[in-house]
């Protein structure tokens, strides 16, 4: 028995020492300099951007709080306010948007004959793939002033002038929701491909309409696949920064661009720091729900 | 009489899974010896220990405690690629990057045995499974049987001194399970190797095998040809797994016993309660009133085709299954609450251990 | 027919409302393909065929280091990543659940969970300390930080590959005297090269296409193909950066293509 143990232990031995290299560039350049970001939010800012070696909470507090210029009080900084807020809505938005389509499509895929399946997900793989600013730039030529857009919408008489999208909070949600359809199809996809469609007949059988069947049978039991989409579009919508960027201009910024701002002209690293690290928390809270989501879905199927 | 050497013993063999009080012994305490050239069988119920002790055997797994001798030698701690041992897996585990010829070749090339040699041995072996033709096929292009035989070809090439064989027809239908029933056995004779066979099947292992080895709970229950387990199961278990049997019960006093309706039969078995078992085929329904017969009656009647089982009530509350051939076509069957009399065939009834 | 056979899995609506998604999800990427070989300078008026903003485009310096850049990188830190992830899939799969086997699976997983803002900012802040301290400010730290994110990409599909492999071929090719060197060179080695081939091209087209942490890491004069394009975007749009784009949608289309092929074809 003892050899036994002694051939586990071993393995569990290689197993770390197989995993090493891949930990050690990980620690290097991923998670460690997340412990770089936490400790600067504690510390100051310097004139010139950087930090200054002085533990300092005003990182932390001017998330929420401007200091007043003339008196020294703390008033709640509308302008940060509006721009999480913006966050916050927009990726709600998204999610939403995309899973109004991103429902029926997934459906539509799953649906096909299972020759044509893989066709359809090809489909929407290629996207998925496919670079975020090339395809930032793609929806921009649609819906910028000149772009496809407004050209047919003139061309056909329905508008005189443009509209005016562009650099608008419409654009970016546009934009997301473009860009983060596929994360919602796909994993929808799995949920409802698991599905057994006999239950639909059952459903049939006891007398349910379409609009019942939807409700009482497929949602509920799909509702794993439609946690995890929501958080696979939730949270990178939360920290986007290419898609606000081109699409938003300079004025409509999200948490992310406003991240980028205080390690560039804003010269306020610690507040970036503890932006960041908000940031990080509320999309590993996100993270928590789609893990306990994922696991309930696995018991009920397993 | 020449005694034949031993191929494979297994010395009191231990196979825990799991360490102290959780620990599950899988087999406890087995010993076997197995004859050069023989087809001998392990068979019993899915997690009776058999796989275990085809799998120490192989050198995948090495027991708790216990000795595993092939031609006399310790092998017990060598490990699977040194032992002159192969094995056919359930599910084949044919190699899918490689071709037919290439899976055949695989355990000779390991060796580093000669290029010539190894050319020759498989087209030898692809010779001996008809597959010729199949050579340079991937074997995902393989129907069922095909994989069965490649797999097959693969673990013979080597020319190992036992081949083991975990359920290895367990996968196919049941005609192509009986045509490759005939073929093993062909092989087996032809190449003169000893078989070690798995099965949970008990027709299989009848019809195979020189030797059985009934395993239940990780202990062995008996071991013989197929015809004594059959004929004289050393107990309850393997009386009821090997084929469909009756058990009663008797007093006995010591040269006969006495069952519950009071019937006394000449038979020796130790004093006191014994159980006994008597084969469906050793009884014999007579018409009522015959010399010697026991009076029942038909309980009910259940037509397997060739035959025809009859459950009989007898008196004292025994319930009995007799087997008969089916009536002629036009005969009858014999109708619920028939009253009959019912024969044992001499020396049928058996007094089982425990 | 008269009636329609009742299709238990038609949801009214639902057939269009897919058909329009697909739609919507190539038609903006097919008009920059489009308008990427217009003659005129417009990205909306179409004045006929030419491939002139490819030329202009492959003449520019800028665009001709950016490309060398973004394959360097892209290349070797999918080669690093491949490598790391290859081993650590040797490692962690096929066994019983093992002590630290969560904590080793969220390490290799953290890049797809962290936002690339938050961990570009970390970096940003943590590669500058080291710049200042060795005053080496060369390719490495784009191809560490590319290698470090491309990790998961890689490891997930070796994964999948060896969970999918049946563990009694290795135990077969043991029996049949193979020692632990030749199961793995004969056997292990080549059952699980599509996977290794399928991580590495995703690797590689996620490293092509990575904007957020690039802009962050790079030095001066650093640009890959993305942060040029980004760059460029705070002017007007021009037919060039439709041109860039499209070299690079042909280029993850291929090994996608070919990833695709790649896993269906053994998944038989």
């Amino acid at each position: 028995m003892s050899a036994e143990t002694d051939a586990e232990t071993r393995k569990t031995r290689n197993a770390w020492l197989l995993s090493t290299p891949a930990l050690v560039l990980l620690l290097f350049a991923a998670s460690g300099p997340l412990l770089i970001v936490l400790t600067y939010s504690f510390l100051a800012p310097g004139e010139y951007g950087n930090v200054v070696w002085d533990f300092d909470l005003r990182g932390w507090i001017s998330i929420l709080y401007t200091k007043d210029i003339f008196d020294g009080t703390y008033h709640l900084a509308d302008a940060h306010l509006s721009i999480f807020w913006r966050s916050v809505k927009l990726s709600l938005m998204t999610t939403a948007v995309t899973f109004a389509i991103g429902f029926p499509t997934a459906w539509f895929i799953a649906t096909r004959p299972p020759a044509q399946r893989a066709f359809w997900l090809f489909l929407i793989t290629i996207p998925f793939w496919t670079n975020l600013l090339i395809r930032t730039v793609a929806i921009n030529e649609v819906i910028r002033n000149e772009g496809l857009l407004n050209t047919f919408l003139i061309w056909l008489g329905v508008i005189a002038e443009p509209i005016r999208i562009i650099y608008t909070d419409t654009a970016v949600l546009i934009g997301m929701a473009y860009v983060y359809l596929p994360l919602m199809v796909l994993p929808l996809y799995a949920a409802i491909d698991r599905f057994d469609m006999r239950l639909l007949e059952a459903g049939y059988d006891l007398y349910a309409s379409r609009g019942q069947v939807l409700r009482r049978v497929i949602l509920p039991i799909v509702k794993p696949g439609i946690v995890a989409g929501s958080i696979l579009v939730f949270v990178p919508s939360l920290g986007a920064y290419v898609t606000p960027r081109v699409l938003g201009g300079g004025k409509n910024m999200m948490i992310g661009n406003f991240i980028e701002l205080q390690f560039g002209q804003g010269r306020n690293w610690p507040l970036g720091a503890a932006l960041s690290m908000t940031l990080l928390c509320v999309v590993m809270v996100a993270l928590l729900i789609y893990v306990r989501a994922a696991n309930k879905g696995d018991n009920q199927n397993g | 009489m020449t005694t034949i050497p031993t191929a494979v013993e297994a010395k009191s063999i231990v196979k825990a899974f799991g360490q102290g009080a959780v620990a599950i012994k899988a087999l406890d305490n087995v010993s076997i010896e197995i004859k050069q050239g023989e087809f001998f069988t392990l068979l019993g119920p899915s997690g009776c220990g058999k796989t275990t002790l085809l799998r120490l055997i192989a050198g995948f797994d090495t027991p708790t405690s216990g000795k595993i001798l092939l031609n006399g030698d310790d092998i017990t701690h060598l490990p699977p690629n040194k032992r002159p041992v192969n094995t056919v897996f359930q599910s084949y585990a044919l190699f899918p990057h490689l071709t037919v010829a290439e899976n055949i070749g695989f355990g000779l090339q390991m060796q580093g045995r000669p290029k010539a040699e190894v050319t020759e041995s498989v087209a030898r072996m692809l010779a001996l499974v008809q597959l010729e033709p199949m050579a340079n096929r991937k074997t995902s292009q393989l129907s069922g049987g095909q994989q069965q035989r490649v797999a097959l070809a693969r673990a013979l090439a080597p020319t190992p001194k036992v081949l083991l064989l975990d359920e290895p027809l367990s996968a196919l239908d049941l005609k192509l399970r009986k045509e490759m029933q005939i073929e093993l056995k062909r092989l087996q004779q032809e190449t003169g190797i000893t078989f070690v066979f798995v099965t949970h099947d008990q027709e299989e292992a009848l019809t195979m095998s020189d030797r059985i080895a009934v395993m239940s709970a990780g202990h062995v229950q008996q071991i013989g040809t197929p015809r004594d387990i059959y004929t004289r199961p050393a107990n309850r278990f393997v009386a009821s797994f090997i084929g469909e049997t009756n058990f009663l019960s008797g007093q006995s006093d010591g040269t006969s016993v006495t069952l519950a309706n009071g019937a006394r039969l000449p038979m020796s078995a130790p004093q006191g309660r014994v159980n006994l078992t008597i084969r469906p085929e050793q009884l014999r329904v007579v018409p009522l009133g015959t010399e010697g017969a026991m009076p029942a009656h038909v309980a009910s009647t259940v037509y397997f085709g060739t035959d025809t089982h009859l459950h009989l009530h007898l008196e004292g509350g025994i319930d009995i299954v007799a087997r008969q051939q089916s009536p002629a076509q036009g005969g009858e069957a014999m109708k619920e609450g028939t009253p009959v009399g019912v024969l044992f065939a001499e020396g049928a009834l058996l007094a089982l251990e425990d | 027919m008269a009636n329609r056979a009742f299709e238990v899995a038609r949801l009214p609506g639902f057939r269009t409302i897919a058909l329009t998604a697909f739609v919507l999800l190539y038609l903006p990427i097919i008009t920059l393909v489009i308008y990427s070989f217009n003659a005129g300078q417009s990205v909306a008026v179409w004045e006929g065929f030419s491939l002139d903003w490819y030329a202009k485009a492959w003449e520019n310096e800028a665009v001709k280091g950016a490309t060398y850049r973004s394959l360097i990188i892209a290349a070797t830190a999918s080669a690093i990543a491949t490598t790391v992830a290859t081993m650590a899939a040797l490692g962690t799969t096929r066994r019983k659940a093992f002590k630290g086997q969560t904590a080793i699976y969220v390490m290799i997983n953290q890049p797809l969970m962290v936002p690339e803002i938050v961990t570009a900012v970390a970096l940003l802040i943590f590669f500058a300390s080291i710049k200042v301290a060795t005053g080496y400010t060369g390719l490495w730290y784009l191809i560490i930080a590319h290698a470090a994110f491309c990790v998961p990409f890689a490891y997930l599909p070796i994964r999948a590959r060896l969970e999918g492999m049946d563990l009694t071929l290795e135990t077969a090719a043991g029996d049949l005297y193979a020692s632990h060197w030749q199961t793995f060179r004969y056997v292990t080695l080549p059952l699980m090269l599509p996977g290794i081939i399928a991580g590495a091209m995703l690797a590689f087209v996620i490293s092509l296409d990575d904007v957020v942490i690039t802009e962050f890491v790079k030095s001066g004069g650093q640009d890959t193909l993305p942060t040029y394009m980004l760059g460029q975007m705070r002017r007007a749009i021009t037919p060039e950066v439709n041109a860039i784009s499209t070299v690079l949608l042909a280029l993850t289309v291929a090994l996608l293509t070919a990833f695709f092929l790649l896993t269906r074809k053994n998944d038989k």
